[in-house]
């Protein structure tokens, strides 16, 4: 018994037991354990995140000072890659202002008809639960079964055409393609948009409502100094990822155009893919470079339009 | 803002009034407008699919007469690549979901339960790595998972620094997986991201601690507490994610794209596309085709609407 006495005051650092006899060693003990612990749940993320998101930024970067055509090592070429993406034709004249276009378009569409629809919804009418439904199917299928079927429906013999009894060759047709493809991004994304603003309109507070209602506040008010100033948080949020995404449009237009007419539907996005990928000579510096830029006047534009949001109101504190 | 609406209040009143009158039947007009633009492309797909291809162009549009499933036996039968890409969508989607549910629970898990060095510094990487532009790194990862950041890898006795101890080794690292045109290349760099992780976190740190409490008394281990106790409680949020990751998979065209070279390899995506620009001419196939692709997300969107509509609906708070 009392033999046995020793073995018991010196337990292994991590049994709770030793806590209240040897704090200090005990507690760093557990510390490190738990350290340990921590990091060996994290690991899958950690691979992961540094792999493909810090190493890969920085070879992106790296890529982008280069010329690379996959056949031989990167060649150290400076900033030659970005003048030649600001000197080209077709970056400069067609996927920079397509793709500016497509943004200046989309963003205010989708986000519009979105929240008309969720304030719509708001409205506890018959039926909300089937039109929920209906609206978040688009968004369920996938970009290319939606490519591939709106190529299908505004084809020259296609439904649209004999529904209107119009003859116009709308993805064939310069001045037609990209307006297809942008009516068809609103229509997958609207739906979750929807969704998403319906999510911000029920988690207003009914008090705030009732607050404005006593101080004689109308309806109307109530919108306009209530709900607006209360959304704008969501209007950010879908702002922000509209803009993201649209300035990464890809699927649609590989499906449908590949970029054409005359690169009336080429993007930059697409300009990367076709540099990096796809053109006789792969030039994956330039590509890395264009990316790069392509970054960067994402950064610009969300900071821009999160002081637009955020500067338009006073009441956000 | 009292002064102002009573100031404001007779002006308005009128059109007020009339505005409460018609506000109900607009909104109905509304809602029923975008449901017939949101059902009209399906519906018409589903049509022609189900119409002879003899007959695809002719009268009447609206219903499919004559009817056949033709197009779907086609599909199924005399086109043999099609449940090969149904099969490596089946297989990418489903290891993906389940490898991202898992490695986004532990990370999140340790996000909001567990203390270690830099833990705020990751966590905000990660949230800032959200906003990353998906386009920025896509040629390193193209690079990572096919032939690697330096063709034929990179000798150990080049290695910077510690390089001249390898003066005499004939040793090559390899720069990349090697994965080009093989499935795990598709499903490895998207086996756990940024947004599972930080839903996964958020949801522990609203989770009561007293069960992982009382199973820690009891003397089991972190991670036995985290596989037997917090991952069975957590069901619900896990089910949202995989289904989130499901979809998204199972829908994915650019990086399957990229990687995946030969037809019997394609995913469901992929192939159809592949396949229009082969059989342009058999559109209804085509679309028989793509109805196969959105079937198995409609069922699952059917059997768990409540889960995603609330998972959409929780990313925009994610800002807030």
């Amino acid at each position: 018994m009392s033999l046995s006495m020793p073995q018991d005051q010196s337990p292994p650092p991590l049994a709770g037991a030793g806590a209240a006899r040897r704090p200090g060693a005990s507690r760093r003990g557990k510390r490190l354990a738990e350290a340990l612990t921590g990091y060996a749940f994290l690991s899958p993320w950690l691979f992961i995140f540094f792999t493909f998101v810090v190493f890969s930024l920085g070879y992106a970067l790296y890529l982008s000072f280069t010329r690379y055509n996959l056949l031989r090592p990167p060649e150290w070429w400076g900033l030659e890659g970005y003048q030649r993406v600001l000197a080209d034709e077709l970056f400069i004249q067609k996927a920079l202002p397509n793709t500016f276009k497509y943004v200046l378009i989309v963003v205010p569409v989708q986000t519009l008809i979105s929240l008309i629809l969720a304030f719509a919804m708001d409205q506890k009418l018959r039926f909300r639960r089937g039109f929920r439904t209906i609206f978040y199917l688009p968004s369920v299928t996938s970009s290319v079964v939606i490519s591939l079927i709106f190529v299908w429906l505004f084809a020259a013999q296609g439904v649209i055409n004999q529904i209107t009894g119009l003859t116009v060759n709308w993805l064939d047709d310069v001045n037609t393609a990209f307006y297809v493809i942008m009516g068809m991004n609103v229509f997958t994304t609207s739906g979750t948009l929807m969704l998403i603003f319906l999510a911000g309109l029920q988690d207003i507070s009914p008090a705030i409502y009732e607050a404005a209602e006593i101080d004689g506040a109308s309806k109307f008010q109530q919108f306009l100094y209530v709900t607006i100033p209360m959304l704008r948080p969501v209007i950010f949020f879908v702002v922000t990822v509209g803009v993201i995404g649209c300035f990464q449009v890809f699927d649609q237009i590989f499906v449908m155009t590949n970029g054409g007419p005359l690169d009336s539907t080429t993007t930059v996005t697409y300009l990367i893919y076709k540099w990096a990928f796809r053109d006789t000579t792969i030039k994956m510096g330039q590509a890395s470079a264009l990316a790069i830029i392509l970054t960067l006047i994402i950064l610009a534009v969300t900071v821009l339009q999160r002081r637009v949001i955020e500067g338009s109101g006073s009441s956000t504190a | 803002m009292a002064t102002l609406a009573r100031r404001a209040a007779p002006a308005g009143a009128n059109l007020y009034t009339v505005w409460e009158r018609f506000k109900n039947p607009i909104f109905y007009l509304i809602l029923i407008a975008w449901a017939v633009i949101c059902l009209a492309p399906l519906y018409f797909t589903l049509v022609f699919s189900l119409k002879p291809v003899e007959n695809a162009y002719t009268p009447p549009l609206w219903f499919p007469t004559p009817f056949t499933l033709e197009n779907y036996r086609t599909v199924l039968q005399s086109f043999d690549l099609f449940p090969r890409w149904l099969a490596n969508s089946a297989i990418i989607s489903l290891a993906t979901t389940v490898l991202r549910v898992l490695f986004c629970a532990m990370a999140g898990y340790a996000f909001a339960r567990l203390d270690f060095p830099f833990k705020g510094f990751l966590f905000n990487a990660m949230l800032v790595s959200m906003m990353m532009p998906g386009v920025v790194t896509l040629i390193p990862k193209f690079l990572i998972i096919g032939p690697g950041i330096i063709r034929g890898g990179l000798p150990l006795s080049e290695l910077p620094l510690i390089g001249g101890l390898f003066a005499g080794s004939s040793v090559v690292l390899p720069t990349g997986f090697n994965l080009i045109d093989q499935l795990p290349g598709v499903i490895v760099p998207h086996m756990v991201d940024a947004f599972g992780v930080f839903m996964m976190t958020q949801f522990y740190k609203s989770f009561p601690k007293e069960l992982e409490e009382a199973a820690e008394m009891d003397g089991t281990g972190r991670f036995g507490t985290f596989f037997r106790i917090v991952l069975p409680i957590s069901q619900t949020q896990l089910l949202t994610l995989a289904l989130l990751t499901f979809q998204g998979e199972w829908n994915r065209f650019m990086e399957p794209l990229l990687i995946l070279r030969t037809p019997e390899n394609f995913t469901l995506p992929l192939g159809l596309q592949w396949f229009r620009g082969e059989y342009y001419t058999l559109y209804s196939v085509i679309l028989a085709g793509s109805l196969f692709n959105t079937l198995p997300i409609l069922v699952l969107f059917f059997a768990f609407q409540r889960y995603f509509i609330q998972s959409v609906a929780t990313s925009g708070s994610k800002e807030g």
